[in-house]
């Protein structure tokens, strides 16, 4: 008993260290290639879409999306961490270290409990909301009942346009909840009846349909959708980018290019984007 | 002053009422997560990969990566955590200043917050060696906050051994290294096995560690440096990031809960097994 | 190989093996200081402390509203689960009818091992709504935190309470019961006197790991970093503040993170390092 139970032991550690060493080095010299790419939540998606094609079409091309906000994005891919950086905005004068790759577009929009009454927001409203200079729904002719701010964290680009956008300056800002992801957004103002926030109009369209309780208001009398998105009538919109640094890759070359096809319009669209004129 | 006959009871019924509502809790959290996880479950849930955002399919990807960490952080944890369990074990009398030093060491260690355990292995294994984040990071961060815990579980169950095994050895002049490899560490290994899944469930149940060295990927994972996605961190995800994924996020806690309930029982098995184990932990 | 060599060889692999486990907490305290160290340099220690509010992408790191959540959230879950854990480790010991002990102690070792995230779950779905129908809207707040934390941590204080309380020699409860004391009274004035240090280690372990715990409370607090002035006001506590933003954090915001990770270590540690004595003074007397 006492070898056999020995032998268990050595077997369960040999077990383990055979893994250890048979999978780790294997990947590095393995005939597959793999491209990571990090960022922004509102991109992951579609780029999981299109990277789930192009690895049918391309039998030896293994690609990771992983998700951290747009900031995150541009930092591993100038850190090498990643191959290519997922940016849901445009990039500013001081990223110019970055390419910039256009793969659609989007707005952002303000989104509200599908029991809201509200149906129209202005600009001005907005800014009042969020400065807490109006803090009840009756103000704008809806329930009695304060509103609950729901903002996002910072390294959010969503953040950043809207911030833009209404020229607020975020510190002034004083939330109930903060939030990460775009779908912890939409999550938190389904599940507060009296809740706003502001997200993107192709990820809240995408959850809308999937039969999330909430629903985009019209901003400044034009209504947010990828309709208005694509027509340019849209106020807050922006750009959705995949971004790389440097030198890069054959293989990351003819992803991008792939990406930046009309092959993956459709793909766009089954997300609510907007394809890019091409 | 209350009349001590007063007192008496009124300190049983605030006695029995923290008793209940311990039960209470109890009852209300398992049942919870039993009585929603198993609204439609099916046990395609852990043969499917998660489809739509984890709202779909099943939890397949992420049961591989969750063992493929659990089995890194055993390959690590073993050889050091038993190596030092026998050194703290041979030298614990007159072993001068430095067993006493890696005992201190271990235990503060066991103090440290998980959260910060994922600082240093985002840090150091995937930023300063290069380990990318991926299954590798996670599982040997992992390692080093279960080792305090398999050390002190290696540690007490040789030094329970009766001293006469090693005084025995000792006469009939084995080397120490037969002595542990054939005597000592065989009759020790209950107390062994204790330590290990003790580990295994503190690794299983572990989210803070993982958020930013295992990562998030949910594909099935084909090599050690990929990013792969524990169940716990899935029950995270589903319940914060994604809209209609409380259904999903409840079955796989109580897929989470299911096996952490086997290692204890596991465990409690191990215990009745080695008798100076009935009061360990 | 001789005998005295494979031995030698054997006694080194012990050594260095040691050496290892013990060298880990030295790394993992000097890269988290390491990483921690640049925001020291690049914000000032004072930053930290008389920024007004956390918002590093414009240059402001006062982490001030984050240690508050952290004490805030932490204290009310050690009122909420110190009595009650003293409570059920006394309802373990003294109270319960036998058949229910076995399973009262199985329940409070179980709950010990469910994961944070799972308390974090329940949390979230259970009581963060019926916070937020009964008391005040959205229902994420210091109090949900609390009492999450407080659940969690009730099994830590009942595990060392019952502990503390099986340690005493059963001579002295039979002598005082002998005495002619009430339960009570025999309980107060020789078992829990008795006891007292090794509860005092539990309250100290409690304390620890509901400071150091993240998942739950990132689920249930409602994460905004400010100054809280009630209990149903939502709080960022320094833990969630690293689960939330490490992962896109770069540059100085990035070392802010690691320097409130090692501020929490250094908290947690103190704290267990002042229950390690409690311990053993316990053991001397």
């Amino acid at each position: 008993m006492t070898a056999r139970t020995l032998t268990l032991l050595a077997i369960l550690a040999a077990a383990a260290a055979a893994i250890f060493f048979f999978l780790s080095p294997s990947s590095e010299d393995g005939e597959k290639t793999r491209l990571t790419l990090t960022g922004s939540s509102t991109i992951a998606p579609l780029a999981l879409e299109i990277a789930k094609r192009y690895e049918e079409q391309n039998g030896n091309v293994r690609i990771d999306v992983e998700t951290g906000g747009s900031s995150r994005g541009m930092a591993d891919a100038r850190k090498g961490l990643a191959d290519i950086g997922m940016v849901s905005r445009s990039l500013k004068a001081d990223e110019a270290d970055l390419t910039g790759h256009l793969l659609a577009r989007d707005g952002v929009g303000i989104i509200v409990h599908a029991s809201n009454p509200i149906e129209a927001i202005t600009g001005a409203e907005v800014v009042s909301i969020y400065k807490r200079e109006i803090t009840s729904w009756e103000t704008l002719g809806g329930p009695n009942a304060g509103i609950v701010l729901i903002h996002k964290a910072e390294g959010r680009s969503t953040l950043e346009v809207f911030l833009d956008h209404f020229k607020l300056d975020n510190p002034s800002i004083k939330p109930d909840v903060i939030v990460g992801d775009n779908e912890q957004g939409i999550k938190t103002v389904a599940a507060n009846p009296h809740g706003i926030g502001y997200v993107s109009i192709g990820t809240a369209e995408v959850a809308i349909e999937n039969g999330a309780a909430i629903k985009l208001v019209k901003l400044d009398g034009v209504e947010a959708s990828t309709a208005t998105v694509a027509d340019g009538s849209f106020p807050m919109a922006r750009e959705l980018n995949l971004v790389t640094h440097g030198e890069i890759s054959e293989k990351a070359d003819a992803f991008l290019a792939f990406a930046q096809s009309a092959e993956v319009d459709d793909l766009i669209k089954g997300q609510s984007f907007v394809p890019p004129r091409r | 002053m209350t009349r001590p006959q007063t007192q008496n009871k009124l300190a049983a019924f605030f006695i029995w009422t923290a008793g209940l509502v311990i039960l209470g809790a109890f009852a209300l959290i398992i049942g919870d997560i039993v009585w929603r996880g198993f609204s439609g479950f099916e046990l395609s849930f852990l043969t499917e990969d998660p489809a739509d955002a984890g709202r779909a399919g099943g939890i397949r990807s992420l049961l591989a990566a969750t063992a493929l960490i659990l089995l890194v952080c055993l390959a690590a944890t073993l050889p050091v955590g038993l190596l030092t369990g026998i050194f703290l074990a041979e030298y614990t009398a007159g072993g001068g200043r430095f067993a006493p030093l890696v005992r201190r060491s271990l235990d503060t260690l066991a103090g440290v917050p998980s959260i910060v355990f994922g600082l240093f292995g985002n840090a150091v294994f995937a930023h300063l060696l290069g380990l990318r984040i991926s299954i590798l990071t996670g599982g040997l961060t992992l390692a080093i906050m279960v080792l305090p815990f398999f050390i002190r579980s290696a540690e007490e169950s040789l030094r329970s051994l009766p001293a006469s095994f090693s005084q025995a050895a000792d006469a009939l002049g084995l080397s120490r290294l037969t002595f542990y490899g054939k005597i000592a560490l065989p009759a020790a290994l209950p107390g062994l096995m204790i330590g290990l899944v003790l580990g295994l469930g503190r690794a299983l149940a572990e989210t803070a560690a993982l958020i930013f060295t295992s990562g998030y990927v949910t594909r099935l994972p084909e090599s050690l440096l990929d990013s792969g996605r524990t169940l716990s961190i899935h029950i995270l995800d589903l319940a914060l990031n994604v809209p209609g994924g409380g259904e999903n996020a409840y079955r796989t806690a109580l897929v989470l809960v299911v096996l952490l309930f086997a290692i204890n029982a596991a465990l409690m098995a191990l215990t009745r097994f080695s008798p100076s184990y009935r009061d360990y932990r | 190989m001789s005998r005295r060599a494979a031995d030698r060889l054997f006694l080194f692999s012990l050594r260095s093996a040691a050496l290892a486990a013990a060298l880990a907490l030295v790394f993992v305290t000097f890269f988290v200081g390491y990483e921690a160290l640049p925001a020291l340099q690049e914000a000032g220690i004072t930053a930290f402390l008389a920024d007004a509010s956390w918002h590093p992408v414009s240059g402001a790191f006062g982490l001030l509203p984050m240690v508050l959540g952290s004490l805030a959230v932490s204290l009310l879950a050690l009122v909420l689960a110190a009595p009650l854990g003293l409570g059920a480790a006394l309802f373990e010991s003294f109270y319960a009818p036998p058949l229910l002990r076995g399973f009262f102690q199985r329940a409070v070792e179980l709950l010990a091992g469910i994961p944070s995230v799972v308390y974090g779950l329940w949390g979230l779905v259970i009581l963060v709504p019926l916070i937020a129908k009964h008391l005040a809207a959205p229902g994420t707040s210091i109090l949900a935190a609390g009492l999450v934390l407080a659940i969690m941590i009730l099994p830590t204080m009942a595990l060392f309470s019952s502990a503390a309380l099986a340690a005493i020699p059963a001579e002295q409860h039979r002598a005082a019961t002998a005495l002619g004391l009430s339960k009570w009274a025999a309980l107060r004035t020789v078992l829990l006197p008795a006891a007292w240090r090794g509860i005092v280690t539990g309250l100290f372990l409690a304390f620890a790991r509901a400071l150091g715990e993240t998942m739950a409370v990132l689920m249930v607090a409602g994460n905004v970093p400010q100054l809280p002035s009630s209990l149903l006001d939502p709080v960022r506590t320094l833990t969630a503040n690293i689960a939330l933003e490490m992962a896109y954090a770069t540059g100085a915001h990035r070392h802010a993170l690691f320097f409130s990770g090692f501020l929490v270590m250094a908290v947690t540690l103190l704290l267990v390092t002042l229950a390690g004595r409690s311990e053993r003074q316990e053991g001397r007397t």
